[in-house]
């Protein structure tokens, strides 16, 4: 089914040919058709998004100006703050919390226009591949329901491939926004490091995390990335960079481009998402880019950097969680007994794992041996991208090793769930920049993306070759 | 206290006591699985033994910022009452909790 | 080492054979308007949870930005104490709990923004500053019920979060002090820095000087022993008893075969004793890790050169100022008091009005308690009244009436409130041929007094001073005496 783009829904809303009220009510309708088996929300947010809707045409009648998205349903993953909205990270420990502020990619959007239908499950915290750690329920991917939509961001990735809004923000620490996006058939985008403010962003993993779009199409992506990015003052890991100019460029083509293939590729991945990749090739050789041979030689050892470093930050992260000022409490009669309370009830198995890894990871007598060496293995690995950048502008590997899996084929081993992301972790260990963009079918006629990865600001080279593989397809 | 080893599997106890320091109740059966799991992960996590990381400086931050400051100008906060309203216990303009048995700083 | 201040006057003497062994830390709160991290009002006496925001409370995914006025109180700070300045990072100290809103402080660690400095204390002891670096300070939990009222058995705390988030700068000393004279001079010096150069307002009585003292002992030449770290002190007096207690009850643990206990111990003031707070045996695990939502501190030589060139002038150098023009010891307490009180630049300005620079330290340090850095009498004024006293126009309980005077109306003319009071000069041949007089009419009591009996003198000045009503001044009479003695 194809799904109206941001793009055009916007042009028309300012244009007056479109009214925001009526593409919402198409959104809305298709919610209330699907929602039940999707599970993509865990929060509709139908008046409000009604009233801003309204305001819109009322603002296209009177002939003020409107934003770049003006009318553009818009789904939030339900880590970042909105103020007085309830905010739950898909958790109990945050369950009923509402935050007294916005997030900035919030305040950025609004001030575009977009109109915000509702919060989207997640794994708990952010921390998942499946969707499945969700406090309240899973989410089902809307192209077959007896399977994953990915995660973390299942619910906003689920969100656009249901049509319940144009686009959504995920956000994304080892691949969970272009993992979700291979899965469910669209173009999934992580940013630089520092391009999109985390202000407001629950934090997971700190030197990780990065806001990024759910779209349909590259230009979608490219028209939400111009609106959420640029410097923003409360976050003092934003780049000073303004937002990049990126519809500009998807029609530049990729002739003379370098196109890095890595050689020495992990195992593990389906072959039709060997095969599509290698036709992905193929389509920019065919436009005219040079395909240069690189190696990554540090690039399995990612996973085990990723999972030492993203733990041993959330642990201190979520710490926070502790009852006294706000979320959940459990109620105890001396203070170390409510504590381990509230956090024990509030958090579930996956979670719960993490904190106890990175805890773990970071202790006295244990530093030097795990979060130690992995600070150095994130090293190499951007030193061994340096060298690989050096000869080619973009690399492309698979988002996901596999089409989307089966609920509860890999939630008894979390190790297995921790593999799907040996291709996407290596970009957040670095701060670089990368995308996932639908490239064919693969098993069960099931979508297949294709992973463009970019040195840091790489932005506006990545968005050309994405726009060149959506061309060719 | 005996000097951790990390090359020794992790045991049951170091478990406990991480899940102690990371206030998180264990019931024992939690407390034998959450041993497993994190044991077969640090087997896993051990590929990295093999590098030679000796000369490797660490990078902790992916792109080398410096000298963010902010002005030092009052901007209002929030209010009080309605933080407090949403506050698991409050009472006479403060946050309420449990007594502290067992002093810690 | 062979100087005034190696025999303390205070200091409790310990034992022949030990040495105590003192390192301090020193925790400031930063005179900025705004906390640390976040843009709310930092400033004590507020209703308690008026001054938060999402940082401050630790929401969920609130971000800390640094301060830069914080920044640079802490580079005029480590300047002042002759620190290095050098590039900064920031970890996270991960711990549990109620008044710590995020689970972890945020502190300068393995990289602190001032190193390597130290602070000079009478008779040249020269004490080591480790470094003093930059941290974020809790929130306040106030304990309730129970019957002690204090944090055991206590039925409830409340948090308040105002303090949360304060910049502070903590001053740890390397461990060179040795007596616990030393330890209060090196806190009461280290205060008059803080307060010269504006970085914190220095109130122990209010927290915003906090100090913690390391005790050890040893025997002498040995290595260091075990230290324990007392809290709670908090006047720069407990400070000193506070040290004596505890480094006499760690000798007599020692002597009578026990052993010292890494712990932390609390000062009881009212008691005169410390006691065990929590003993270190369960090591607090802190997780120290570098803060990931902040970035590398490194000032760069210009703004630290531009901080170097405001800095004021250091006590230490203004007391060597003041100890020159008025030819006190620099280590007096009429210097140390008037340095203090701020009052040494209008001592310079008396000077340079042509006073009496010697006779204005004395009138100042004696009537202008009040007064502050900027006396209401006008320098010229106290400058004209120095010159009156030292030309013996007026004698120096004359001066007194007439600095009351000056005082009182914040100045006027020394010499025409000397002609109201009828205190018109006597010329010297005048008080001579009193002297004279005097003796003439005295000569018993002078034959005394020529034989070496001093308080025969006494008949005779009072005969003069008596004849001149009081007019005479006494030194002038002394002199004359003398030169009658031959």
């Amino acid at each position: 089914m194809a799904f109206q783009t941001a793009v055009d829904i916007a042009k028309q809303v300012a244009s007056g040919s479109l009214s925001a009220t009526t593409v919402l009510e198409e959104h809305l309708s298709r919610i209330t058709e699907r929602e039940g088996e999707v599970h993509a929300f865990n929060l509709v947010t139908t008046e409000s998004a009604r009233a801003t809707a309204q305001a819109i045409d009322e603002s296209v009648a009177k002939g003020r100006p409107v934003g770049p998205l003006a009318g553009v349903p818009i789904a939030l993953k339900d880590n970042m703050c909105t103020r007085g909205v309830p905010t739950t990270c898909s958790s109990k420990i945050l369950e009923g919390w509402k935050p007294p502020y916005d997030a900035t990619v919030v305040t950025r959007l609004a001030a575009a226009g977009a109109v915000f239908v509702g919060k989207t499950n997640l794994d708990e915290f952010a921390m998942g591949s499946s969707t499945e750690n969700s406090a309240f329920g899973p989410t089902r991917n809307p192209l077959d329901t007896s399977r994953v939509p990915g995660g973390s961001s299942g619910g906003s990735a689920a969100a656009v491939a249901a049509g319940f809004s144009a686009a959504s923000l995920g956000s994304d620490t080892g691949g969970s926004i272009r993992q979700p996006a291979a899965l469910c058939g669209l173009v999934g985008v992580k940013p630089t490091y520092g391009v999109v403010s985390r202000q407001g962003l629950v934090a997971f993993a700190s030197s990780l995390d990065q806001i990024g779009p759910f779209t349909h199409t590259v230009a979608d992506a490219a028209l939400l990335m111009e609106v959420i990015a640029g410097h923003d003052e409360n976050d003092s890991t934003s780049l000073p960079q303004p937002a990049p100019s990126l519809t500009a460029v998807l029609d530049r083509g990729v002739k003379g481009m370098r196109i890095g293939r890595i050689t020495d590729l992990p195992e593990g991945c389906e072959p039709e998402v060997l095969t599509r990749l290698d036709e992905a090739f193929e389509t920019l050789r065919r436009a005219g880019a040079t395909i240069v041979d690189i190696t990554l030689p540090s690039l399995s050892y990612g996973l085990t950097a990723y999972y030492l470093v993203a733990p041993a930050e959330a642990s201190s992260n979520l710490a926070r969680y502790d009852g006294v000022r706000y979320g959940l409490r459990v109620d105890a009669p001396d203070l170390n007994a409510m504590y381990a309370a509230t956090r024990s009830q509030g958090f579930g198995p996956e979670v719960k794992r993490r904190i106890m890894l990175g805890t773990y990871a970071l202790s006295a007598g244990y530093f030097d041996a795990y979060y130690g060496k992995a600070l150095k293995v994130r090293r190499l690995l951007a030193d061994d991208f340096s060298r690989a950048y050096s000869s080619c502008d973009v690399i492309l590997t698979p988002t996901s090793p596999t089409v989307a899996f089966k609920l509860g084929e890999k939630t008894n081993d979390p190790l297995t769930m921790y593999l799907c992301d040996v291709f996407t972790i290596p970009t957040n260990l670095v701060g670089h920049a990368a995308m996932s963009v639908p490239f064919g079918k693969g098993a069960h006629d099931l979508p297949v993306g294709v992973q463009v990865l970019a040195p840091a600001l790489g932005e506006e080279q990545m968005f050309m070759v994405a726009a060149e593989l959506e061309r060719g397809r | 206290m005996t000097t951790p080893d990390p090359s020794a599997r992790l045991s049951r106890d170091v478990v406990a006591k991480v899940a102690r320091l990371a206030r998180l109740d264990l019931t024992p059966d939690e407390l034998d699985v959450m041993t497993n799991q994190l044991a077969g992960m640090l087997d896993h996590f051990s590929d990295i033994d093999k590098l030679d990381l000796a000369d490797v400086a660490p990078l902790a931050q992916p792109l080398p910022l410096k000298n963010v400051l902010r002005d030092d100008v009052v901007v209002k906060g929030l209010d009080r009452d309605e933080v407090l309203a949403a506050a698991p216990a409050a009472e006479d303009g403060r946050f309420r909790v449990p007594p502290t048995i067992g002093f810690q700083e | 080492m062979s100087n005034a201040t190696s025999a303390p006057s205070n200091s409790v003497a310990l034992p022949d054979g030990w040495e105590m062994v003192v390192g301090l830390e020193v925790h400031v709160e930063l005179d900025t308007k705004t906390k640390l991290f976040s843009a709310s009002p930092n400033r004590f006496g507020d209703d308690p949870n008026t001054n938060i925001d999402p940082v401050t409370l630790g929401l969920p995914g609130a971000l800390p930005v640094l301060n830069r006025r914080a920044v640079e109180l802490a580079i005029r700070l480590g300047l002042a104490l002759n620190c290095t300045v050098q590039a900064s990072t920031f970890h996270r100290k991960n711990y549990f709990y109620p008044d710590l809103p995020k689970a972890y402080q945020i502190s300068q660690y393995d990289q602190p923004i001032n190193v390597n400095g130290y602070l000079m204390l009478p008779g040249d002891v020269k004490i080591g500053i480790e470094r003093a670096h930059l941290e974020e300070d809790t929130g306040k939990s106030t304990h309730f019920g129970g019957s002690s009222g204090r944090i055991h058995g206590s039925d409830y705390s409340l948090v308040d979060f105002n303090r949360a988030g304060v910049p502070l700068v903590e001053i740890v000393s390397k461990p060179d002090i040795r007596n616990s004279d030393q330890a209060r001079q090196y806190v009461a010096e280290l205060r008059s820095i803080l307060l010269a150069v504006g970085a914190s307002d220095a109130k122990m009585e209010e927290g915003s000087m906090r100090v913690d003292v390391n005790v050890s002992v040893r025997r002498t030449g040995e290595p260091f022993g075990t230290r324990c770290e007392i809290k709670n002190v908090n006047s720069i007096r407990a400070v000193g008893k506070a040290i004596d207690y505890e480094a006499r009850r760690q000798i007599d643990v020692l002597e009578s075969g026990g052993v010292i206990r890494q712990e932390t111990r609390h000062w009881d003031d009212a008691e005169g004793r410390t006691h065990t707070l929590r003993t270190k045996e369960d090591a607090d695990d802190y997780r120290y890790f570098l803060e990931p939502d902040l970035v590398l501190l490194d000032p760069d030589t210009e703004w630290v050169d531009a901080i170097r060139a405001s800095l004021p002038m250091l006590p230490a150098e203004r007391r060597a100022r003041l100890s020159t023009i008025t030819g006190a010891n620099k280590e007096s307490e009429a210097v140390y008091v008037i340095v203090e009180r701020g009052q040494d630049d209008y001592i310079a300005t008396v000077a340079d009005a042509g006073g009496d620079a010697s006779r204005a330290l004395v009138y100042v340090t004696q009537a202008f308690a009040e007064e502050g850095s900027t006396p209401r009498v006008p320098a010229a004024d106290l400058a004209r009244l120095t010159i009156l006293e030292r030309d013996a126009k007026v004698t120096a309980t004359q001066a007194k009436t007439i600095l009351s005077e000056l005082v009182a109306n914040g100045g006027g003319d020394a010499a025409k409130i000397a002609a109201e009071k009828g205190f018109e000069a006597l010329d010297t041949s005048a008080v001579e041929q009193m002297v004279d007089d005097a003796i003439a009419a005295q000569p018993d009591a002078w034959a005394k007094y020529c034989a070496g009996e001093e308080k025969a003198l006494g008949a005779i000045v009072g005969a003069v001073m008596k004849a001149s009503k009081g007019k005479a001044d006494g030194k002038v009479v002394t002199a004359i005496l003398l030169s009658r003695k031959g």
